[in-house]
């Protein structure tokens, strides 16, 4: 195994809040490999986001703070460093790109000039020259004409040509990790695709390591090499993406599944994981997906004591109390033979 | 058996304004020609990307955006035609469920006056009466009847989905607009949220226009479906139909873009150049042919028309037998900053919605296809 160019070791932050101290991570520990892709998903509030947040100390502090871990990267521990050094390494080593690409571009300067700043602020060059790399920045990500497009304003663009434009940015440093959190949850589904490509397109050109932030397992599955599920603060299962797919071993990773209409699946009824998810004020005791778990049989190891992570096949990762005595049922995806068998089944 | 709702060449237009005297300087064709039909107690899902005009259909049917020409008939009668108390009157068979739980709820109103105040409005019950009919009504939708009492930022946002579905059965209405009702919810309260209006349309026999951007998830809850693009329906069908053997490029790509719980499954995936359009400086002809891979192919082939061209979204794979028409040749156009050639109808008419394959139920927009 190679060693990975990101390892967030044991990782928990707090936020003080007037109502009592909130725990949105809790003891995290994900690696990401050069040149791959790691996945982590989850829904709201799992604590996904202040995980890519808190690598990359975005946290605001107060309220937040890192109670405890390491974010190691390079073998070098970023949460050591100096706010200066840190600069150093936000946007040259680490980049990220986020949700709303409306909201993340300052209107009142173009595009160009705000690709620049990022470019000048980590590489010794003059204007024109940064501007001849932004410009290459932008043909890299496949806006058309970019001479003309990079004296354009950011209102002047679409959704999805931000997106670009937030790439490009991000790229124009060459990072050895990109960090992106919901890159495409705010695009339409055609706009998603070409994303997703470009990316992947890159990634491989630039041998550039992702840590990709989403709640799609669609996204996961065609862009992901490991993924880490995550619910309530804490990674619940972790494994290669082949392996989490074939056999999920957490009960909430396989819920997930079984909630979410297919493509080649119509009707009938989906099967759903009952209740919400929980308000980080009020975490369940004992393992926190309990009160929704199919599993629990009135069982108190599951009210009481919380499951830890634990090595369950080669590679893969999952806490649970009960994964032996449920042999997940396997999952497979729907062959058109498969959807004939059902339609055919008596319910 | 007679259509509940049956809407006719439906037409929304948003003027464009511009100058010191606002003078009308064009018009933003939102909706441009939609027809289609609903029957009692069935669910047509309209797909489409932002700004196909899908938000604006289900509104102008309720007359919540007048609509610009066209004609909406629910339960046979004229909606377009009535005012004052008969459109009150018929406006209680028609409700709306809005896609955001969080700013479609009044937040200063207790959630027992959000779901009891159309009941007040068209004077059905008031008083202890009122309030059993929505104690009810929360526990049809899975809360609590003590819920009433509290406010909405008391809940999640799948439970005020759930309050948005209560106030919108309040009045026991035929018809139900879903637009975008699951899109902001987590895929885990999604499910929920699919299996409460199913059971509810199972139940009341309730008909939905359910709009959504989720291939997937309209599949999985509709009988019909009907894709949109730019203003118009450029595909319609049974839903197993139109998935299993779509017609119209737009759809194959939109089906092919879709990604899929399956990794390591390699599929060739189109991935559309360019982006939507505006729909106030539409391109002529198709809408669609700028961002067309069919018209492309078929004119870089023009000599034989008839070729089959190959496809497969979603790891199925399928053909799309060509018709032999004239074309009038190919003519280049330019598109996201790249040159290639069409057929020349594409870009001087606009295509008829017609059956395909000699089936009358499947109905495409497209010159190019069978």
């Amino acid at each position: 195994m190679p060693t990975p160019l990101l390892e967030v070791r044991d990782l928990t932050v707090a936020f003080d809040t007037p109502r009592g101290q909130i725990r949105p991570v809790q003891n995290v520990s994900l690696s990401v490999y050069p040149g791959q892709t790691l996945a982590v998903v989850g829904e709201s509030g799992c604590g996904k986001s202040v995980t890519a947040l808190s690598i990359l100390r975005l946290i605001p502090s107060p309220p937040g703070r890192v109670l405890g871990g390491q974010v190691l990267f390079n073998g070098k521990d970023l949460l050591q460093l100096s706010e200066k050094q840190m600069q150093s390494v936000r946007g040259k080593d680490i980049a990220m790109i986020f949700q709303e690409p409306m909201t993340s571009l300052n209107p009142v300067f173009t595009v160009g000039e705000q690709i620049v700043e990022a470019v000048q602020l980590h590489q010794n060059v003059g204007t024109r020259q940064a501007y001849e790399i932004a410009e290459q920045a932008m043909q890299d990500v496949g806006i058309a004409d970019p001479h003309k497009r990079i004296h354009e304003y950011p209102h002047r663009l679409s959704g999805g040509m931000r997106q670009r434009v937030m790439i490009a940015m991000a790229l124009s440093c060459r990072p050895k990790l990109l960090i992106a959190d919901e890159p495409t949850t705010a695009l339409d589904v055609t706009i998603q695709a070409q994303i997703l490509e470009l990316l992947r397109k890159l990634q491989e050109e630039k041998q550039m390591a992702v840590m990709l932030i989403t709640h799609d397992l669609g996204v996961v599955a065609e862009n992901a090499d490991a993924v880490a599920v995550m619910y309530a603060s804490k990674v619940v299962e972790y494994a290669a993406v082949n392996d989490l797919f074939d056999s999920p071993k957490h009960p909430y990773t396989e819920g997930l599944f079984r909630a979410m209409p297919r493509l080649g699946r119509p009707g009938g009824r989906l099967q759903t994981i009952a209740g919400a998810v929980p308000n980080p004020r009020r975490f369940p005791s004992g393992c926190k997906f309990h009160p929704r778990c199919p599993r629990m049989n009135g069982d108190a190891l599951c009210t009481q004591k919380e499951p830890e992570l634990r090595e369950i096949a080669t590679r893969h990762w999952a806490s649970c109390h009960h994964i032996e005595n449920f042999a997940a049922a396997p999952i497979t995806p729907p062959t058109s033979d498969a959807i004939r068998k059902d339609a055919e089944a008596p319910a | 058996m007679s259509a509940l709702l049956e809407v006719r060449d439906l037409k929304t237009y948003f003027p464009i304004r511009s100058g010191v005297l606002a003078r009308t300087v064009g018009w933003v064709k939102a909706v441009d020609g939609v027809s289609f039909q609903i029957q009692p107690g069935k669910t047509l899902g309209l797909v489409g990307e932002s700004g196909c005009g899908k938000t604006t259909v289900g509104r102008s049917i309720l007359r919540l955006i007048p609509p610009t020409a066209g004609s909406v008939a629910f339960n046979r009668q004229d909606l377009l035609a009535l005012r004052g108390e008969e459109l009150r009157r018929i406006r209680r068979k028609m409700q709306i469920i809005f896609q955001d739980p969080v700013s479609s709820l009044n937040p200063r109103m207790r959630i027992g006056n959000i779901i009891g105040e159309p009941i007040e409005v068209h004077k059905i019950a008031s008083g202890a009466e009122k309030r059993k009919m929505v104690a009810s009504l929360l526990q049809r939708v899975g809360l609590d009847e003590n819920d009433a009492n509290k406010y909405p930022h008391e809940f999640s946002g799948g439970q005020r989905q759930r309050i948005g579905i209560a106030r919108a059965i309040a009045l026991s209405p035929d018809f139900i607009v879903c637009d975008e009702p699951v899109s902001a919810l987590d895929v885990s309260i999604q499910g929920q949220i699919l299996n409460l209006l199913a059971d509810l349309r199972a139940e009341r026999n309730i008909a939905y226009l359910f709009i959504a951007h989720n291939l997937a998830v309209v599949e999985h809850f509709s009988d019909d479906v009907a894709v949109m693009y730019l203003g118009r329906i450029v595909e319609k069908a049974d839903a197993r139909e139109l998935y299993a053997n779509p017609k119209h490029p737009y759809t194959i790509a939109l089906l092919s873009a879709a990604p899929e719980p399956e990794p390591g499954r390699k599929r060739d995936r189109i991935v559309l150049g360019g982006e939507v359009p505006s729909p106030a400086n539409p391109p002529s002809g198709c809408p669609f042919h700028p961002r067309c891979q069919l018209t492309r192919e078929a004119a870089k082939g023009s000599g034989d028309p008839s070729a089959l061209i190959t496809f497969s979204p979603r790891g199925m794979t399928g053909s799309i037998s060509l018709r032999v028409l004239d074309f009038g040749g190919a003519v280049e156009v330019e598109s996201g900053g790249e040159k290639f050639p069409v057929l020349k109808k594409c870009v001087t008419e606009v295509p008829p919605l017609e059956a395909k394959d000699g089936k009358p139920g499947h109905t495409a927009a497209c010159w190019v296809t069978k």
